[in-house]
């Protein structure tokens, strides 16, 4: 089941990738080799299946089969996306089956999971494949009837014609996958819609609650071993020697060495985070064995020299140095304050802020910081590797599959074709599994033991190793006139190791003086992206920052963020902002009427607001906030989002609330913190999460109505959150909230 | 290394393995039980939730050698489709983004109702409290969990 078997012709790739990426339909038969190439993990159903397209099979006794072609962590995309086409197919959703794609974006695309992207990115191809799959079983039934194409209709998975006669889409299916994919088709107008903007359940939902090994963690393959890598006890460090000699005595322990991830002086490459470049690997029969060897090592670390690697931006290599040195929580502060200090790169100017400040009658001015945070994704880092001299097959959870391929191609000297990578479910994502070094090291296991391996993480391991949520810091500026009139803003981003600024946001575009900076302080601790990268930051801040700004005003924070995107709309200053401003004010007006903000019925309550727009949407919540045993508690949040259709309204109601409950927990307890080097917390007992009985009793959503392409949702509810509740956290406390987490391990709430 | 004989969800089976591994890696490893999740390995995250007896315990604490002739249910052990009550209860409100924490909410869920088959919002909350969810499900669990008492 496991041999490779992929190969392409130029034709099909050109068929497919024209299907993946831009949506056009080229006229031409693409199936003479599609039948040997589908190889997903779920593969498990017999029939004789005729392939309409890449996404598309249907077998005689109307089965339809629909790839996902996109990782699936949770977002829902194994149901939304196939919806996507099936809505277009018309087609009874009750007779789809779906099958995760292995990876290849010859036919699939870019396979990327991350940036809110995965129904913006398949939207059009996926209406493209349902519906040219549709025409070429309408032209079947046309030629098998010898009637006119243009006289035969369909309704969910029914082929007819005025003459009385009728199919079954299975019974022309065969036919139809032997007829030329049209060149055009017409897709649906959005008011026939009826499986879009209609909820279906999680088509994995029985696995998932039978507990059917879904998950990287839970594949196994004959012969497997199980692998684990000890790291250094700290960033800035390196393996120096060790002394395997008493592990390798341990039962059930098969080798010990270590591995280099990455080949000194190579470049690199997208996604190629490298923390630690060596690592000692364990590798054994079982898990607790493998553990157990683990404690018995004796291993020596030394401090790593600074490093220099060089990266290919754009075409050009660019040069990257990560320092030397034992980093701690206290120092990265001092340093910030340090560095805030110095002039920083101008990102956007607008009029004469200098000017604007000088003549305030008014300037306000606060500084935000948040600490690092790890992804604590639910399942741990794991992969499956096999590597053989000829042929290599990784499978587990990964966001980025495109991107491995090319690290694995280069690092194990394979050709791409040779490289089978399948995805597995994953227990989360959050940006993390974009990071691909543990498929690397899987299979640098795999080929030196010379054995199929399965590498896991422990908890431990998962949450010291890096790639976190950068550690931020802003400080904003407004400069008001005598009539309290907003005339100047200046924001200045720092962080280790990068800046968290988008410069041409909201409220860039709104204010006639205008100046956006930022600093970076690099560092040995690693970054990735984390749900929302920086707009998970500066939606706290900011929003945080427009509060104040409107009480100095006096002005509703509601009226205020109106007053400016009005003005962003009619009078904009610059030409490059990034935001739409009628959908932002929108998201507002939809806030308003469902929190029925400034009503009198709910002037006792305690409520903070905030809105932002990432990843091509925008979203807003109102957080009703209590004290509960002297504590701040979200009792219930109202949200809205404009993210244009919604594909699936029930799942994107829970991705919704599970980005506050989500943003509530960070906002309140998350922080990774450094001593020496080694992070402070690793496991859940020192890192707090949100648990049950701290989220809201309610969480309403309501969506803007409107037939926009799908723009992102997965990470825009998510920014809005932490400054929603800071403002709400001045409303109930009096305070105001300016470092994150807000509430200290001892529950107690922290200014 | 040690033979055990285990109950596990009505059937018998036997291990040989090292009498300190925790039966949450029993399990997953030797009896390819893949539903019962590792999350954290401190009993802090209840992902490991299974059933000694009726009793909702975390698997990755518990060393087979303790297990004795007491009764282990699985996730696997509730139903083969999804028919068990508590599953369908999390069906119906499409409880789960990743999923991996699933199986043990539900155990959790499981247990609470057959110990306290009307339990009360505060009952709910503080037995789930111990079940973290990263995608952050609660809601809906709590709702699940109240469809499910009234089944
Ligand atoms: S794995 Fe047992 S409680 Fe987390
Ligand atoms: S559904 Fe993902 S951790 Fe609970």
């Amino acid at each position: 089941m496991m041999e490779n078997k992929k190969t392409y012709t130029r034709r099909s790739f050109i068929q497919s990738s024209v299907l993946a990426g831009g949506g056009l339909m080229l006229s031409f038969s693409w199936f003479s080799e599609a039948k040997a190439v589908e190889k997903g993990l779920s593969f498990n159903l017999m029939g004789d299946w005729n392939q309409l397209n890449g996404y598309i099979q249907i077998t005689t006794d109307n089965i339809v089969k629909i790839m996902c072609p996109n990782p699936e962590f949770g977002q829902n995309v194994m149901t939304s996306l196939p919806m996507i086409a099936a809505e277009e197919l018309d087609v009874d959703w009750k007779d789809v089956k779906v099958e995760m794609a292995s990876h290849d974006n010859v036919k699939f695309g870019n396979q990327f999971t991350g940036g809110s992207n995965s129904v913006r990115a398949y939207w059009k191809p996926l209406r493209n494949a349902g519906a040219s799959a549709r025409q070429m079983l309408i032209e079947a039934a046309a030629q098998t009837w010898n009637v006119p194409a243009s006289e035969i209709t369909t309704k969910v998975g029914i082929l007819s014609h005025s003459s009385g006669k009728t199919a079954k889409y299975g019974e022309m299916a065969a036919k139809a996958a032997s007829i030329a994919v049209p060149k055009e088709v017409k897709l649906k107008s959005p008011k026939d819609f009826s499986i879009i903007r209609n909820s279906r359940k999680n088509i994995e939902g029985v696995k998932i609650v039978t507990g059917k090994p879904l998950f990287g963690m839970d594949y196994s393959m004959e012969g497997m071993q199980i692998a684990m890598v000890q790291h250094p006890p700290a960033f800035g460090m390196k393996l120096k020697s060790f002394d395997a000699s008493a592990a390798l005595k341990m039962p059930g322990i098969k080798d010990v060495f270590s591995i280099k991830i990455f080949e000194e002086g190579s470049n690199r490459g997208a996604f190629e985070t490298r923390t630690f470049n060596e690592l000692i690997a364990i590798v054994g029969k079982s898990t607790w064995e493998v553990m157990n060897a683990r404690k018995v090592l004796k291993v020596d670390w030394e401090i790593a020299p600074e490093r220099k690697e060089f990266m290919m931006v754009r075409g050009n290599k660019v040069e990257e140095i990560t320092p030397y040195g034992l980093e701690s929580t206290d120092l990265h502060f001092e340093k910030m304050r340090e560095w805030a200090k110095k002039p920083a790169k101008v990102l956007r100017r607008d009029g004469d802020p200098e000017n604007a400040f000088n003549n305030a009658a008014v300037v306000i001015e606060r500084t935000y910081n948040a600490p690092f945070l790890a992804h604590n994704c639910m399942e741990p880092i794991n992969f499956f590797a096999h590597v053989e001299a000829d042929k290599a097959l990784f499978v587990g959870p990964l966001q980025a599959p495109n991107f491995a391929d090319a690290t694995l191609a280069a690092r194990f000297g394979l050709p791409a074709d040779k490289i089978e990578i399948l995805m597995t479910r994953m227990g989360g994502g959050f940006g993390r599994r974009a990071y691909h070094h543990y498929m690397v090291e899987a299979g640098l296991i795999s080929q030196r033991a010379k054995t199929p391996i399965k590498l896991i993480y422990s908890r431990e391991d998962d949450m010291t190793y890096g790639i976190y949520r950068p550690m931020y810091t802003a400080t904003y500026r407004a400069a008001l006139d005598v009539n309290k009139n907003l005339i100047g803003f200046h924001v200045t981003g720092g962080g280790i190791p990068e800046n968290p600024i988008h410069a041409n946001r909201f409220p860039a575009g709104a204010v006639d003086n205008y100046l956006a900076d930022g600093w970076e302080i690099p560092s040995n601790i690693t970054i990735g992206a984390f749900r929302a990268p920086r707009s998970n930051f500066n939606a706290a801040a900011e929003q945080s920052f427009l509060d104040e700004v409107a009480e100095a005003m006096g002005k509703d924070p509601i009226q205020l963020r109106l007053d400016l995107l009005k003005k962003a709309k009619e009078r904009p200053v610059g030409s490059n902002n990034d935001y739409d401003p009628g959908r932002y004010i929108g998201v507002l007006e939809l806030l308003m009427e469902k929190s029925g903000w400034g009503k009198s019925e709910n002037a006792g309550k305690k409520r903070g607001v905030a809105a932002y727009f990432c990843h091509a949407s925008y979203a807003g919540h109102v957080v009703d906030m209590v004290l509960r045993d002297g504590l701040p508690y979200v009792e219930r949040v109202i949200s809205a989002v404009d993210c244009g259709v919604v594909v699936n309204p029930d799942a994107a109601t829970n991705m919704v609330q599970g980005a506050v409950v989500d943003g509530i927990g960070q906002s309140f307890y998350g922080a990774l913190t450094h001593k020496n080097g080694a992070a402070e917390q690793n496991n859940f007992h020192n890192y707090r999460m949100i648990r049950a009985n701290e989220v809201p009793q309610k969480i309403e959503v309501h969506f803007v109505q409107n037939d926009i392409d799908p723009t992102g949702l997965g990470e825009p509810p998510f920014p809005p959150v932490f400054g929603a509740v800071a403002n709400a956290l001045f409303q109930t406390t009096g305070q105001r909230y300016y470092n994150q987490p807000f509430v200290s391990d001892q529950g107690q709430p922290k200014s | 290394m040690a033979k055990y004989s285990l109950k596990i969800n009505g059937k018998t089976q036997q291990v040989d393995v090292d009498p300190l591994t925790p039966i949450l890696w029993v399990l997953r490893d030797h009896l390819n039980l893949q539903g019962t999740k590792y999350g954290c390995g401190i009993a802090q995250c209840g992902a490991c939730t299974i059933h000694l007896n009726g009793m909702a315990v975390r698997s990755c604490q518990l060393p087979v050698s303790s297990i004795g002739r007491q009764e282990i249910t699985t996730i696997e052990g509730l139903s083969e489709n999804g028919t068990h009550p508590v599953q369908e209860a999390w069906l119906e409100h499409d409880v789960a983004q990743c999923g991996y924490c699933q199986s043990g909410q539900i155990m959790t869920a499981v247990a609470l109702l057959k110990n306290n088959p009307n339990p009360s919002d505060e009952d709910i909350e503080a037995t789930i409290s111990g079940n973290i969810c990263r995608c952050g499900t609660y809601l809906r669990i709590k709702e699940a969990i109240k469809t499910a008492a009234k089944k």
